[in-house]
């Protein structure tokens, strides 16, 4: 056993684990954040999506211990069932999701989009930077949707503070 | 996954250390291959030296004629980089359409090309770049290193820098399988002082791989014209479930003429 140290959503937490432990069995099994979700465990579906030092990465591809120190966030930190993510909100406004599964992955990897490119996204460009996360529901057209308007209400909200 | 031992060195001395000490230790940089292939079991190891917390093995410099480019550098680092983009454009192009964006910020160029998959993208540029690939040890020529499947590197090695002559042009295309976004065949062209270089991946069993029918005609006019009439020896050629033998062979001939496009545009 190997002692990793790792900041959740802004809480340091410690663990005594396997070296062969995946990131993503850090989170659902230890920490019981079981928001992050584990699709189909080949780096493919993005259901497993999280931010590590503020990068989008497949925690099922991913050890633990090379995350020892870093800052980890998950689905859990970025809003509340009381005080939505606009990101969240545009999913429910726009019925970006059917079933949910990839839902928390989709939502991590906008984000990161958004962090990369901006709050004013074509739908080409979320398309296309949709290539890691499957959806076996929706056909994407309302995820592509609810991203578009996602970035734009992060960017109103942004203003807003500014004032 | 098996059980394994797992070390994480903040110098590279220290993991030169860890590797002599433990026969079939293995090297982690990104783990987009390896922990896929450990997961599966298709690999098993005593021990996983982790290069993540060594610093300074994701430079990325200008020399000269040569872009220097650090092992661990993240396929989304070389694809962001302003001095990637102005020494070699096609790099950028090349780095942004490996698999997808969360193995881009975990993959690294090192790992690529060390790893060495027959359908990767990286030794189809480090080939056609005429690169040298520089480890703890030596310095090897890509034309060495590419000989064959996994030709790899010694036991003890540790890969550390990748140094790119910077030629006239170059530029990557790659046709990718719709599932699994590796290349079902990708082409690298080059055009230096030294000449044509041109570079099939995905469609070999034994990896990379020059194309000297395309590189004697773009030798002679660097031009797409020409190049849908020469017809592409496919006896060494892969044939899969993806895709036969013929089928690659053909798809050389596209993806070259894509990337001359590409280099002239």
């Amino acid at each position: 056993m190997t002692a990793v140290s790792v900041t959740v959503n802004g809480k340091t937490v410690s663990a005594e684990i396997e070296p062969r432990t995946l990131l993503v069995q850090l989170l659902r099994d230890r920490l019981g954040l079981t928001g992050t979700h584990v699709g189909c465990d080949t780096s493919q579906c993005g259901a497993c999506v999280v931010h590590v030092n503020g990068k989008a990465v497949k925690s099922c591809t991913m050890l633990a211990l090379s995350c020892d120190g870093a800052k980890v966030t998950t689905i859990e930190g970025i809003g509340s069932p009381e005080m939505l993510h606009p990101m969240q909100r545009a999913f429910q406004d726009h019925h970006g999701l059917q079933c949910g599964f990839c839902t928390p992955g989709m939502i991590m990897s906008a984000l990161d989009l958004v962090t990369r490119k901006g709050m004013k996204l074509d739908e080409s460009t979320i398309r296309k930077e949709l290539e890691g996360n499957l959806c076996r529901c929706t056909g994407y057209h309302n995820i592509v949707k609810a991203i578009g308007a996602g970035a734009q209400a992060m960017g109103a909200a942004e203003l807003q503070a500014a004032e | 996954m098996y059980a394994f031992e797992y070390v994480r060195p903040s110098t590279l001395s220290e993991a030169e250390r860890a590797l002599a000490a433990q026969p079939g230790a293995k090297l982690l940089a990104g783990g987009q291959s390896l922990i896929p292939a450990l997961k599966l079991r298709l690999n098993r190891v005593p021990l996983l030296i982790d290069l993540s917390a060594i610093t300074g093995l994701n430079r990325i410099e200008r020399r000269g004629n040569l872009l220097a480019i650090g092992a661990m550098t993240t396929h989304a680092e070389v694809a962001a980089s302003s001095v990637v983009k102005a020494a070699i454009p096609g790099l950028v192009h090349l780095a942004g359409n490996i698999g997808d964006p969360q193995v881009r910020n975990a993959g690294t160029i090192g790992g690529s090309l060390a790893n060495n998959d027959p359908a990767a993208d990286y030794p189809a540029a480090a080939l056609a770049l005429a690169a040298m690939l520089k480890t703890n040890r030596q310095e090897i020529a890509a034309d060495n290193h590419f000989s064959g499947l996994f030709a790899g590197f010694a036991e003890d090695e540790i890969l550390t820098e990748i140094l790119f002559p910077i030629p006239r042009r170059f530029a990557y295309s790659k046709f990718p399988n719709p599932a699994s976004r590796f290349a079902l065949v990708g082409c690298a062209v080059a055009q230096a002082a030294t000449g044509v270089r041109v570079v099939a991946t995905g469609a070999g069993a034994n990896g990379v791989f020059r194309v000297p029918e395309l590189e004697t005609a773009l030798s002679a006019s660097f031009s797409p014209d020409g190049l849908k009439r020469i017809v592409i020896d496919s006896s060494n050629l892969t044939s899969d479930i993806h895709g036969d033998a013929e089928y690659r062979a053909h798809l050389i001939g596209v993806m070259t003429k894509r990337a001359v496009d590409a280099c002239l545009a």
